[in-house]
């Protein structure tokens, strides 16, 4: 019975570093996977989004065409097309929409099977999340883009920085929005139906978060009010105005910082609720 | 009479279940008229940039945005539910409503009734309301009759477009969002002045596909300008013939569509 002893075997033998790293991994990967299987419903809801981008874009550029510098809110018209475009591509990649997947498994008590897991619920839901995002960028970004490109002059980036900025914008904005959506969810430890704050989600979200119009066309004091004081903005404005070089360099630059602090934030008081959740949980059940 | 008394009992215990849960009808009820105010928030914030979009000024636009809200709020209020239409097909849920004596429309619409969207059918008139006292129009006979007329045509259109869109599920049943294009992508359309779109889109949606008929040529009529896009100042009066039109595609759609289901088969 040498070197053998009581305590738990762990399952990654190369140490708990590498082991999390792995698993968080796989679990990324499982995600993407597991969007790869609604074919279907990926190409209805890109269609969608294509239509909304046309009514948008006209709509929008055709504010333009009647202000008298052509630039509202600072926008030129190809910046306005791809705010449109991109927005319609990223809506679905930081799935601005419902998301009552927790919701329900903690309402059913299926949750009581993620707490069984060796890997904290957080962790596990932000990884597949992550593996969701990903096969979105895939199918569900690229498509209205290329619409976007084809019918309208989109701007294409003048400076080296801004496309790596705007797709670390778009992972931050991910990590925001899981962040939100977690925290929208996870109330159903409370109330045992969480359907009415997801309700006041998705339609904050979509206004706030700058998917219905530029924020930027608010009075200045409510857009920083906004950015500053609410994380919606972070979710849908900031990659947008990156990848539309709305602002100059430092901004740009601060813009996606602001959005880190959010995502820490939220990650963190998500971890806390969640701590405080399992304390009182009573799986539901018989 | 019997068949309306079976209505009304399926109405009535719709009603006392959403009742027994208040809280969550009060949230619902917020957050419904909520996506409204919105549509109609969108249309004044665009307004701070400019003070024309396509040409014509906010009371204008805002004339159409009422006649679209009010006429949507009222189809999704009547017909909105049809949209479940999808998850019945999927579980095969859709049986239960076959086999009862009744007819499975009016059936599938009060397997769950939507008081909790009354409010923004109260909205969505009084933004027409409001709309209507801005732009003052010259009251003619036939203007009262349109201001009557158009968000209830609005209303049929609309309605018309949520059942066609939901029997989408009878032969794809992933449709998923694919119906929202039509119904809310047509709502958001048909808010603005269609001046503003392209040529190639706005000939699909507008003529092809008929929005232009539920607002736009309407709102014209009512404020007796001459349509820059240079239809006659009748189109207007064409509302109730274009909702009649996709009334009766809708009908022909559902019919072949439920023809056409088998069940899941487990």
């Amino acid at each position: 019975m040498a070197g053998k002893d009581a305590s738990v075997l762990t399952i990654s033998p190369d140490g708990p570093l590498r082991g999390s790293i792995s698993t968080f991994g796989a679990l990324v990967g499982s995600g993407f996977r597991r969007y790869t299987t609604y074919r279907q419903a990926t190409i209805a809801g890109t269609f969608t989004n294509i239509v909304f981008g046309y009514v948008r874009c006209y709509v929008l550029l055709a504010v333009a065409a009647s202000t008298l510098d052509g630039r509202p809110a600072g926008y030129d018209t190809e910046q306005l097309a791809t705010y449109v475009w991109l927005g319609q591509g990223l809506l679905s990649v930081v799935m601005l929409w419902g998301w009552a997947e927790l919701a329900e498994r903690i309402r059913t008590g299926d949750v009581a099977a993620d707490l069984l897991r060796p890997v904290p619920p957080l962790m596990a839901y932000l990884a597949a999340d992550l593996g969701r995002a990903g096969h979105g960028m895939i199918t569900r970004f690229v498509p209205p883009v290329l619409v976007g490109a084809l019918c309208f002059p989109l701007r294409l980036p003048t400076r080296w920085q801004t496309v790596p900025l705007f797709l670390l914008s778009v992972l931050i904005a991910v990590v925001v929005s899981f962040g939100c959506r977690y925290l929208v969810n996870a109330t159903a430890y409370w109330l045992h139906d969480a359907r009415g704050p997801i309700m006041f989600w998705v339609l904050g979200a979509g206004v706030l978060g700058g998917l219905y119009f530029p924020l930027r066309l608010l009075p200045d004091w409510l857009a920083v009010t906004l950015w500053l004081g609410t994380p919606l903005p972070s979710i849908l404005q900031t990659p947008l105005d990156v990848a539309a070089e709305r602002d100059g360099p430092g901004l740009q630059l601060a813009l996606v910082a602001l959005q880190g602090c959010w995502a820490v934030a939220l990650l963190a008081l998500a971890a806390l609720v969640q701590r405080r959740a399992e304390r009182r949980l009573v799986v539901q059940g018989g | 009479m019997g068949e309306l008394r079976a209505y009304a009992a399926l109405a009535g215990a719709q009603a006392r279940s959403v009742f027994s849960y208040r809280s969550s009808f009060v949230i619902e009820l917020v957050g419904n008229v909520g996506a409204t105010v919105f549509d109609v928030l969108t249309v004044l914030v665009l307004f701070r940039a400019t003070d024309r979009i396509g040409g014509f000024t906010l009371p204008e636009a805002l004339l159409m945005a009422g006649i679209t809200s009010a006429g949507f709020a009222l189809a999704d209020f009547v017909v909105g539910n049809v949209d479940r239409l999808k998850t019945y097909v999927r579980a095969g849920t859709l049986d239960a409503v076959l086999v009862r004596p009744l007819a499975a429309l009016p059936q599938l619409l009060l397997m769950d009734l939507p008081i909790r969207k009354l409010v923004r059918v109260v909205f969505g008139f009084g933004v027409l309301a409001v709309a209507i006292g801005l732009n003052d129009p010259d009251w003619t006979p036939a203007r009262v009759s349109l201001i009557v007329l158009a968000p209830l045509s609005c209303a049929v259109f609309m309605g018309s477009i949520f059942v066609i869109s939901a029997s989408l599920a009878f032969w794809w049943v992933d449709s998923g969002e694919l119906g929202s294009a039509f119904t809310y992508g047509g709502k958001d359309f048909a808010s603005y002045p269609i001046t503003v779109y392209g040529p190639a889109f706005r000939g699909l949606f507008a003529y092809a596909l008929g929005f232009a008929f539920i607002s736009y040529q309407p709102a014209l009529a009512l404020l007796g300008r001459a349509d820059p896009l240079g239809l006659p100042s009748w189109a207007g009066f064409a509302a109730p013939v274009a909702a009649f039109a996709v009334a009766a595609v809708a009908a022909g759609v559902w019919r072949t569509g439920i023809r056409h289901y088998r069940s899941t088969g487990s």
